[in-house]
């Protein structure tokens, strides 16, 4: 069943065609990658699913997006509200400068939230989920800048987690990270994956490989070709998709 | 080439050596002629005792200390939320064309002459009050709603450079959880920037200690015990002003004395804003 609907979606930063005509289904309950060299759209169509790309000035957006059949750019969509349901992971973590718990606690409290037995569940079932709880639980009310790189993405993927998304957005979530760390977080999206859908704007073509099962190829601003992970990566039916994954340029 | 560099690095030993210079000579100058007025006078006498009759030999400067200080609290409750309020705004809700009026209005304020102030505040609050109250408007609110305003330009000018330096990341971070605007800039910007608007409220607290001018002209002057905020009082400053033109002997080192003490609590102020500074933002 399919999550998210793009149809004849165009983006322009000022004078900027920075989206061209995009169509793309994603499908609930799947890792979908988006994949192709840096500048060319992928992270842009990303935020537009949430609307963050209304932070940017001279952002303007022409074509449908569907959450569940329901339009994101409509001027009846609360915009809040959809950010409660998509919920975003950073390149860089950014966990804010407050203790573990409090950073959980965060989205819960903003969305009217105050029993405290109610935080402590949410907390605790937040960090289980993001595969953290063990390392953190005896030190949740130290301050989340001091654990590292690693536990600081994951912290971020359970703060998000605690507002009960219906959709993970991450943007190129492992890049700032060692290889283990990395692996921990490719672990965890295939897990979360039962629960959420899930798109990962990834530069790492392996990682793609090994985690989506679906895949969208970015070029200046189009989309190349979408379809399933395993035949974009054995037998692309582009060229050019063919000579990015091979590694000829990007 | 090299004989310039060092000639320039000794003019610029030279000009860094003149400031320290010029402090450490104000803090020699004042301790000289005021610690020994306080153990003639006696250390408890003159810092507890409530009265001050100069006449009668008789130095107590409990009563401009605590006028000080309750002026300066009064002030600080009273502008502080003020002063924060209005860095947010200028921060973050401010439209880029009106921002530049706002700035260069409250650098404005910082650069207009306290005596002004005073004035505004003998004509304006001062009637006010009286009217308010039906007595005398020379009194403890008078002074402190004027401080408030005038440490406004300080506080403001420090935490909103505060506020504008948090990290965008954790206001987009809070905006992705679904947070409003305003959530997300009073409940992630505004607490990450924590340490520095105490740094500007330590200087707010500095800047109103220390104002004589303004408060001389409206806080009545009375060297006695504060009595209420309806009621006027002295502060340390006011104390040496008005009695420094005519002093002479004990009193004028007593006079001196209160300067040390002003000089003391300045230090201390001081010193909690390098603590401050030094302070990691976040706990461990």
């Amino acid at each position: 069943m399919s999550k998210i609907d793009v149809s004849n979606m165009d983006l322009y930063y000022g004078d900027f065609h920075a989206l061209k005509n995009i169509n793309l289904s994603i499908d609930a309950n799947e890792v979908t990658a988006f994949i192709g060299p840096s500048g060319c759209g992928k992270s842009t169509l990303l935020k537009s699913i949430n609307r963050m790309n209304d932070l940017v000035p001279g952002c303007r957006i022409t074509g449908e997006m569907l959450l569940d059949g329901e339009n994101i750019y409509s001027g009846k969509m609360d915009v809040n509200g959809l950010r409660k349901r998509v919920g975003m992971v950073f390149q860089k973590p950014n966990p804010f400068p407050m203790s573990i718990y409090d950073n959980i606690a965060y989205g819960p409290r903003t969305h009217g939230v105050r029993s405290k037995a109610k935080l402590d569940d949410i907390v605790e079932q937040s960090l289980r989920q993001a595969a953290i709880w063990d390392e953190v639980k005896d030190r949740l009310k130290k301050s989340a800048l001091g654990m590292s790189g690693g536990q600081q993405q994951r912290l971020c993927i359970a703060r998000a987690l605690a507002v009960q998304p219906e959709v993970l957005l991450m943007d190129e979530p492992t890049s700032a990270l060692d290889p283990i760390s990395t692996s921990k977080i490719e672990d965890l999206a295939v897990e979360l994956k039962k629960d959420y859908t899930i798109i990962m704007v990834t530069h790492n073509m392996q990682q793609a490989a090994r985690i989506s099962d679906k895949t969208a190829f970015f070029l200046l601003g189009e989309v190349v070709e979408y379809g399933e992970t395993e035949q974009i990566f054995s037998m692309p039916k582009d060229k050019r998709t063919e000579d990015y994954i091979t590694g000829r340029f990007g | 080439m090299k004989l310039r560099e060092t000639i320039m690095k000794l003019v610029f030993l030279i000009a860094a050596c003149c400031s320290v210079l010029a402090v450490a000579l104000i803090c020699i100058f004042l301790f000289m002629n005021g610690v020994p007025a306080i153990f003639k006078i006696g250390p408890l006498k003159f810092l507890t005792g409530t009265v001050w009759k100069p006449g009668n030999n008789i130095f107590g400067i409990l009563p401009m200390i605590v006028g000080s200080i309750c002026v300066t609290g009064l002030a600080i409750l009273m502008g502080v939320p003020v002063a924060i309020l209005t860095s947010v705004f200028l921060s973050r809700y401010c439209p880029k064309k009106f921002y530049g009026i706002c700035k260069s209005g409250i650098n404005l304020m910082a650069g207009i002459p306290s005596i002004v102030y005073g004035f505004f505040g003998l004509v304006v609050i001062v009637p006010l009050m009286a009217q308010l109250t039906g007595k005398n408007g020379n009194t403890m609110l008078t002074a402190s709603i004027l401080l408030a305003v005038m440490i406004l330009p300080t506080v403001v000018g420090v935490t909103e450079s505060a506020i504008t330096s948090v990290p965008e990341s954790y206001y987009e971070a809070s905006l992705g959880l679904g947070a409003t605007h305003s959530q997300s800039v009073f409940f992630a910007v505004v607490p990450a920037a924590k340490s520095g608007i105490l740094a500007g409220i330590v200087l707010g607290i500095g800047r109103a200690i220390g104002e004589t001018m303004a408060v001389i002209m409206i806080a009545g002057n009375q060297p006695r015990m504060p009595k209420g905020i309806t009621e006027g009082l002295r502060t340390m400053t006011a104390n040496i002003v008005l009695e420094m033109g005519y002093a002479s002997g004990l009193h004028r080192e007593a006079l001196i004395a209160t300067g040390v003490v002003l000089f003391v609590f300045i230090l201390l102020i001081n010193l909690s804003v390098s603590m401050l500074n030094r302070r990691v933002p976040y706990g461990d």
